[in-house]
């Protein structure tokens, strides 16, 4: 064990000091810095795009940046944080890896939210963060930091590189972890001597990591196992959620689900998966679900987990969640088996390999009677609002949807726009909805949409980019519009204004006798119109559902930059139906009006 | 080891409307479990290590690191205490990680295990023959004496340590510093 990694003083590295580089090398390779090093491998790797803000630890990548102008492009952001959500944005609307580069010390901070947003939503981003040189690492050196260190525990790897020799293959290996199993963020922490320094180049090919090893082969018997079981259930329920999306496996999960009849609740995250116009679709569970999909939970004989953890937010209080089920879960990461909720079946694997090895083993099932009952709570509590002269936000995200007949992405901060749009949006294909589920980020959605409209423009989509977001939210992260009007960037950006922290509000009015302390923004809000044309966009208000309707046609006509709408609605709309944080899932207020036993 | 009951709670709803009785057996007591843990040989790979079991709320015991016969490995011993949920997800996460090459839990395997110990005690001339004599019964070494306190080594399974500190608990124990549990499969 070499314990000197933090405490032994280096000598700072310079060009002469190398170590020796092997000859069948230098013959074939081009000697060049750690900087153009960093670059080259990420043309390599297929990079399109990155992120990123400079500093003086990252300068000499910036300054090869302008020499070479690599094969991608670098999008300045105005902060990291941004910076990250932006990559995470990309990689869910694409599939793709996003890519950051920052700075030493505060830069490398202000990417932490955002890698523990992407670790807890397993999005695959690749962060590069400067870093003082190996010399000056632990001497409170200026805008130092210890990066890997912060983030030890909200990444799926890391990797201080020490030496020029590991640069490349380190940036490979980095691609591939973020990449493959469960995706996650992986940070790469680059001291300047290592990037000033100069060796050859050769990107490796292939990847070599021992300890390293994503589930391949499926258990035929666990299979037949599982199709036992759903053969033998009379009410089972397909339970989504985000490894399905991940593994892009929206065909075979719509294929099995019609197939044998089986109904299908998603989780936040597995939102657009299996389309919610489909009538075996039971729409979102969990505690802003839908009365009928959790009623389906409490009643089913069988859920069938497809790429999902069993969150608290899903299941409520666990020791009432599903009583009479028994569970098959489908899953690619070994830890989140058997985690939350006992597996009678856990099928390790790739979700969409499992599901389209599954099915062949699979016969059509009779559901009706077990149909028959869901359409019965669906009829009991219809997800409802009041629809009156007013303009509420259930029907802003309505009237987005019939703008868009569901082919757009759409992008949610967080709070109860988010949980709304979950609810009244419909979602209909996979990658269609982009939100901070885990984590739970304010001020996600804005650098999210910006990210998931380069990603768009890059894959040639024509597919609108909305960003629903809060008055809350949207504030924590705005100074990135500046950042997609200088792009371009067609992005319809719905601020949802109630003047309130509204889920915390309705927290405050349910369960903390009406103290609303500290959630009221009318003081502080910006006038949202004047923010929008100051960062180079277009801005507009509504106040009433007419004034809505008008505002939304108008925003899609600009089509060469940002559009910030803002829908002036009611402070005292609530998110309904709900599960209170810890009650049981079969315990669910509906109303206002339901007695309040919980409290 | 406590007899806590640690079935999920579906498996306590379903095995109650089967009219199956809810015991504890002995896959559910919190038990003390020594897991091996190889990782490649770099201080970052063992804080990860280390760093999972805070970071996740698992017990640590006692942990013992060093290189193996491969210069590139690290082999860490962990003692760790939980029931079988816990013990398996803290399995699970261990393997979960980039660094790890192996995790070997050998509790219910056949193993041989030890850990060193130097203890240095207060003795006069009452008690002296009493600590040597316990000593002796342990098997221990002598290594360092002066008029007033003796030190001892001792090595062997975690228990035997553990029962030769109560037996030095009589007397003024100054100093005791124990190396943790290391542990190996026999071979068969």
């Amino acid at each position: 064990m070499t314990y000197d990694e933090h405490t032994k003083v280096h000598p700072v590295t310079t060009g002469d000091s190398l170590p020796e580089v092997r000859p069948e090398i230098t013959s074939t390779s081009q000697v060049m810095s750690g900087a153009e090093i960093l670059l080259r491998s990420l043309e390599a790797e297929g990079v399109k795009i990155m992120f990123g803000h400079p500093g003086g630890a990252v300068i000499k990548v910036y300054d090869e940046m302008h020499r070479i102008n690599p094969e991608f492009q670098h999008i300045l952001v105005r902060h990291e944080q941004g910076g990250t959500h932006a990559a995470e944005g990309y990689a869910k609307a694409t599939g793709k890896v996003g890519t950051v580069l920052v700075t030493s010390g505060p830069g490398a901070t202000n990417t932490v939210t955002g890698i523990a947003d992407a670790y807890m939503d397993s999005v695959p981003i690749v962060v590069f963060t400067g870093q003082v040189p190996t010399g000056l690492i632990g001497n409170d050196a200026f805008q130092e930091c210890d990066a890997v260190g912060i983030t030890r525990s909200i990444t799926k790897h890391s990797y201080l590189v020490r030496d020029i020799k590991d640069l490349a293959r380190t940036v490979k290996e980095a691609y591939h972890i973020a990449r493959t199993g469960r995706p996650g963020p992986v940070l790469v922490d680059l001291p300047k001597d290592v990037l000033l320094a100069e060796a050859p180049f050769q990107y490796p090919e292939t990847v070599n990591m021992r300890g390293y090893a994503v589930p391949e082969a499926v258990r035929p018997e666990k299979l037949q196992r599982a199709a036992r079981m759903i053969a033998e259930s009379k009410r089972p329920l397909l339970y989504v959620g985000g490894g399905a999306v991940s593994s892009d496996a929206s065909d075979s999960l719509t294929e099995l689900a019609r197939y044998t009849g089986i109904p299908v609740t998603t989780t936040l995250h597995g939102l657009g998966a299996f389309p919610e116009e489909d009538p075996l679709s039971l729409r979102m569970l969990g505690m802003h679900g839908t009365w009928w999909a959790n009623q389906a939970v409490q009643h089913c004989d069988l859920i069938i987990a497809v790429g999902a953890r069993f969150d608290d937010r899903v299941t409520g209080k666990l020791d009432s969640w599903a009583p009479h089920a028994k569970v098959i879960h489908i899953e690619i990461d070994q830890s989140c088996i058997s985690k939350n909720v006992f597996a009678d079946c856990a099928i390790l694997g790739n979700v969409k390999t499992v599901l389209e090895r599954l099915r062949p083993l699979l016969d059509p099932k009779d559901t009706t009677e077990w149909l028959q009952q869901i359409d019965v709570w669906r009829q009991e509590c219809p997800l409802q609002y009041q629809k009156d002269d007013k303009l509420r936000a259930q029907g802003v995200i309505e009237k987005l949807r019939d703008k868009t007949g569901g082919d757009a992405v759409v992008i949610t901060d967080v709070g109860q726009h988010q949980m709304w749009s979950a609810q009244y949006f419909r979602f209909l294909y996979s990658r269609t909805h982009i939100t901070s589920g885990g984590l739970g980020t304010m001020g996600f959605g804005m650098p999210a949409a910006m990210g998931a409209a380069f990603g768009m423009r890059e894959i040639g989509s024509s597919r609108p980019v909305v960003c629903i977001s809060g008055d809350g939210g949207f504030v924590m992260n705005a100074q990135e519009m500046s950042v997609a009007a200088a792009h371009k960037l067609p992005i319809k950006l719905a601020v949802i204004n109630n003047r309130f922290l509204g889920m915390v509000r309705q927290w405050q009015e349910l369960f903390h006798m009406e103290r609303y302390s500290h959630t009221d923004l009318s003081d502080t809000n910006p006038d949202f119109v004047k923010l929008a044309e100051a960062h180079h966009c277009v801005g507009l208000r509504a106040n009433t559902p007419e004034e809505a309707r008008q505002i939304i046609d108008e925003a899609w006509e600009v089509t060469d930059r940002p559009v910030l709408m803002e829908f002036s609605v009611a402070k005292e709309e609530m998110v309904f139906p709900m599960v209170p944080a810890g009650a049981a899932t079969g315990e669910m207020i509906t109303d206002r009006m339901t007695p309040n036993s919980f409290v | 080891m406590t007899d806590t009951l640690i079935l999920t709670p579906q498996q306590i709803i379903r095995k109650k409307a089967a009219g199956e009785p809810i015991q504890p057996d002995d896959s559910e007591m919190i038990q003390s479990h020594t897991i091996v843990v190889l990782v490649e040989n770099s201080i970052g790979a063992f804080i990860r290590v280390i760093n999972m079991f805070s970071a996740r709320g698992f017990n640590i015991d006692s942990v013992t690191v060093g290189v193996t016969e491969d210069p590139t490995v690290s082999r860490m011993n962990i003692v760790t205490t939980g029931n079988s949920r816990i013990i398996s997800q803290v399995l699970r996460q261990l393997s979960r990680l980039v660094d790890t090459i192996e995790v070997i839990d050998l509790t219910d395997t056949d193993y041989v295990e030890r850990e060193l110990c130097l203890l240095k005690v207060c003795y006069n001339r009452d008690s002296r023959s009493e600590i040597l004599d316990v000593n002796e019964i342990f098997r221990g070494k002598v290594v360092d004496i002066t008029s007033r306190t003796m030190t001892f080594e001792l090595r062997g399974p975690s228990k035997k340590i553990e029962a030769f500190i109560d037996m030095m608990a009589s007397h003024k124990i100054l100093e005791v510093a124990r190396s943790g549990r290391v542990a190996m499969q026999r071979d068969s």
